[in-house]
């Protein structure tokens, strides 16, 4: 028994993904206990059975709980995964919210507009969502490689740049006055609900979620499996070594700019192709595009990971609809989902005390045995 | 003075049956050292010997498992650096740990500030810094700010940073790596002088010439294991160096005659910008290599040799010449494109250039040659053959690590690294090899392999390019020499016909070939 615990400690203690996992399971247990506190200061009474609540998630109210968790957890997975690809070529990308910003714009646009596109309508603006959101990703990353602009600069004003410039633009082109909101883009460019309503009735589960799986299957596969991926990481981790390899770092840097705003932009056109949600003439950045970012590091940058951890975040704010029976106020219900979120996204800091505890347990054990020993 | 005071007096340090394990290796393995009031002691052993565990076992970084420590006789527990500065033991790490954008005196009082009502004063402390500076013939400013200063002076703001802190027993991390000759032969000096007025001093190096211009005991580990300890003058390097290596090494190269064949490489007129200083740092470098032999370019540290090479491969533009690898003008091609068509480039700084320290062994070791039919197809990389390619030169290039081709080259051994890129360089079968101090911070034993590999490649009718900074490897290995100075060819040598002296001169700009 003892063996076996050492044995397991030291195989994790050597191996870097299995310290990195635990300390992510750490970081949500200790998310979700920091929430705990906070809901048993808001509300004593509710604190329990809403905590219960929280974990249930997904599952309070069946399959309809259970399609929304997948509803809800499409857009962060994409926006997760377009700040962990940044992240893995040496690229932090805080211009997710901006970059999707931009891409919802131009799949409502188009959502709205080019009607005359029949059953390939939803297709196009999807399309032209991902165009917009690289296009958005895009100079960033021509500022850093052949300006030397850091990107975390550059993507930062791009948010303002583009939230500014979209409410503009939704005030000119798609403004529809009599609900201060943005157009509804037409019934043929809402996501298909394929056959997801059949599964989780009445939930508003849609294509999407096929889109986020396929979206983490490509940037797997691009990262792990290809020369291209190998060059991108190259380019990441050491520039002068991709430069000295022949590789052309610069254009690598365009490239994964790019494809990081593109998916970032498809999380916008995911976002808001659908009935009942739609954008605003307001100033405000969109908060989709820095949950992206606890969930890229929840996720380790992993597209797996990214896509375990979007879906967690589905479930809590699931969780959180249905926290309402208990009289907690909305408000508190954000506070509550974003501790856990932004506690989660400690883990990086985790790991060292994992590392710690983990060499402490066995060089403690060492000591024994060698008292033992001379015993 | 009595026999009995003699043994316990003698000693300010006194490290016994030392072992300390990590995860899967014994780096230090009941080792045993003795220190001197007064001696200089040099801690020798190859890289991964267990020297800088074993040093900061001393310092407090890491705690033994088993074993003793005494200091001045007292058995002592040192459980932090904080601790070991307390007993008066100071440190000078390899990598120097100042604080670039502050001046001299305010590194040297970090953390040991005199502060008046709640204000700093430097009155005492610039006192007290001038007074040791005087004494020790520590010449430094200590208005200057760190990132002004030369490596060399940075290294005496370490030493400073110690004596300050009233340390009397001090160590040396492989304190030369990082220096030039001359700042060498100062250092030394300075040691002595340390050792003379009572200090007492471990000096950790692989470089057996320092041990016997600077120490009086030496101390020889050997994976982990405490081989020796030896008086210096009674000892010679063939004996040191067989003590840390575990067999006989040959200092002298055996090479054979050079058979040079056609020309590999060939510039006209090269010389190479440099927009920090806005001149040339290369100018007009003409040279014609050829088959089967070593040309050597020779020069002192930050004569334009590095710039030569980032112009011949393409990492800088040149602003004038034009080379031509195998008859071909390669001048507007690209860095790829130069490698493809025959070059390969072992690196002057090889974490920098040579290899990704986070990738793993086999991922290093296709750095070059990645996207070429053999590793991919359709884009997509072919694992098995890239397992395979890295098996086969681990085995044949004896790269040793801890896990084989998954290996995470960061936890590497700069031996081993070094070799890595050595292996996949030659290993591309290129015509032109281009080493740039390929043996830079290797122990005799990695020296000795590289050397030999170099060799076998000219011997295997390749052109050698190499540049180095060591005299002793421009002797033994070069055919021909050039020697660079402030980025012009001052003069050129067959090998053997040349001392190394009268090389120094033309090295140091005091000779230059006439300019007809």
């Amino acid at each position: 028994m003892k063996d076996l615990y050492q044995n397991t400690l030291k195989k994790i203690a050597n191996s870097s993904n299995g310290i990195k996992t635990i300390s992510s399971i750490t970081a949500i247990v200790a998310g979700l206990l920091v929430g705990l506190i906070i809901m048993l200061i808001a509300n004593p009474a509710g604190a329990f059975p809403g905590f219960l609540t929280i974990l249930a998630g997904g599952f309070n109210s069946g399959l309809r709980s259970m399609g929304d968790t997948l509803y809800y957890g499409v857009p962060i997975i994409l926006t997760g995964l377009s700040v962990a690809f940044a992240f893995r070529t040496g690229l932090f990308n805080i211009g997710a919210t901006g970059q999707l910003t931009v891409g919802a714009f131009a799949a409502v646009y188009i959502g709205y507009n080019w009607t005359f596109l029949g059953p390939v309508h939803w297709i196009v603006a999807l399309i032209g969502g991902m165009l917009a959101g690289a296009v958005w990703g895009a100079i960033p990353g021509l500022l850093k490689a052949y300006r030397n602009v850091h990107e975390v600069v550059a993507t930062i004003m791009l948010n303002y740049i583009g939230m500014y410039l979209v409410r503009l633009l939704i005030l000119t082109f798609i403004y529809n006055s009599d609900s201060n909101e943005a157009h509804s883009p037409a019934p043929s460019a809402r996501l298909p609900e394929l056959f997801l309503d059949d599964i989780f009735p009445r939930s508003s589960a849609n294509i999407g979620i096929f889109i986020a799986i396929l979206a983490v299957i490509v940037i797997h596969i691009i990262l792990n499996k290809t020369t291209f991926g190998y060059e991108l990481k190259s380019v990441g981790f050491n520039r002068s070594a991709a430069k000295y390899a022949g590789m052309n770092e610069k254009r690598n840097i365009v490239f994964s700019m790019t494809i990081a705003g593109s998916l970032a932009g498809l999380a916008g056109a995911v976002l808001f192709l659908v009935a009942g949600k739609n954008m605003e003439p307001v100033n405000v950045l969109l908060q989709e595009g820095f949950t992206g970012i606890a969930i890229a590091l929840l996720g380790l940058s992993a597209p797996i990971g990214v896509f375990l951890a979007g879906i967690f975040y589905g479930s809590l704010q699931q969780g959180g609809y249905y926290l309402q029976t208990f009289d907690f106020e909305p408000q508190i219900i954000d506070i509550i989902i974003s501790v856990i979120i932004y506690f989660a996204a400690l883990s990086l800091f985790m790991q060292r005390f994992v590392a710690d505890f983990i060499s402490r347990q066995i060089n403690k054990d060492v000591e024994i045995a060698e008292g033992n020993d001379s015993a | 003075m009595t026999n009995k005071e003699k043994n316990s007096d003698n000693y300010v340090i006194e490290m016994e049956h030392i072992t300390k394990e990590f995860p899967g290796i014994k780096a230090n393995d009941d080792i045993t050292l003795r220190l001197k009031k007064g001696e200089i002691h040099a801690l020798l052993g190859e890289n991964g010997a267990g020297k800088s565990t074993l040093m900061s076992v001393l310092f407090g970084l890491y705690q033994a498992e088993k074993g003793q420590i005494k200091v001045r006789g007292e058995v002592t527990r040192i459980n932090n650096p904080n601790d070991a500065t307390r007993l008066g033991i100071g440190m000078v790490h390899q990598h120097f740990k100042l604080v670039e954008p502050f001046t001299v005196m305010e590194n040297i009082i970090l953390g040991y500030e005199d502060v008046e009502n709640g204000l700093l004063t430097y009155d005492k402390a610039y006192e007290k810094i001038m007074d040791l500076s005087n004494q020790y013939n520590l010449k430094v400013d200590p208005h200057a700010k760190i990132e002004d200063i030369s490596v060399g002076q940075q290294q005496r703001v370490e030493i400073l940073k110690m004596l300050y802190r009233d340390a009397d027993i001090l160590i040396f991390d492989e304190p030369t790596a990082v220096l030039t000759p001359q700042e060498i032969e100062e250092l030394i000096k300075i040691m002595k002088s340390l050792a003379k007025e009572g200090k007492s001093i471990i000096l950790i190096t692989h470089k057996l010439e320092e041990i016997h211009a600077s120490s009086d005991r030496c101390t020889i580990l050997r994976r982990g294991q405490h081989i020796d300890t030896v008086d210096v003058k009674s000892t010679t390097s063939e004996e040191l160096a067989e003590k840390m290596v575990g067999r006989k090494v040959s200092f002298g190269v055996d090479k054979k005659k050079a058979k040079p064949g056609e020309t590999v490489l060939k510039t006209e007129n090269l010389s190479v910008y440099n927009p920090l200083t806005d001149q040339d740092v290369v100018r007009d470098i003409s040279l014609d290599i050829k088959r089967g032999e070593i040309f050597c370019v020779a020069g002192i540290e930050g004569n334009g040799q590095s710039q030569l090479v980032y112009g011949l491969t393409g990492l800088s533009p040149l602003s004038k010449g034009r080379i031509y690898l195998n008859g071909e003008d390669v001048t507007d091609k690209s860095i790829r494109a130069r490698s493809q068509a025959g070059m390969s480039h072992i690196p002057e700084d090889r974490q920098k250039h040579g290899l990704i320290l986070e990738f793993t062994l086999e991922n290093n070791l296709i750095l070059q040659s990645y996207q070429s039919d053999t590793f991919s197809r359709h884009g997509f990389l072919k694992f098995d053959a890239i397992r395979e390619h890295a098996e086969e030169l681990i085995d044949t290039y004896d790269i040793r690590s801890s896990q084989g081709p998954v290996s995470v080259v960061r936890s590497m051994s700069g031996g081993n690294q070094q070799k890595a890129i050595v292996g996949r360089e030659i290993d591309r079968g290129n015509d032109l090899i281009i080493a740039v101090q390929p043996t830079r911070g290797l122990d005799v034993g990695a020296i000795e392999y590289i050397h030999k590999q170099l060799i076998a490649e000219r011997d295997a009718g390749k052109a050698v390019l190499l540049i180095s900074l060591e005299l002793d490897e421009v002797m033994n290995l070069s055919d021909r020499i050039m020697v660079m100075y402030e980025g012009e060819n001052v003069g050129e040598f067959e090998g053997g016909n040349v001392t190394e002296n009268e090389l120094g001169l033309y090295m140091s700009g005091a000779k230059r070939r006439d300019q007809s």
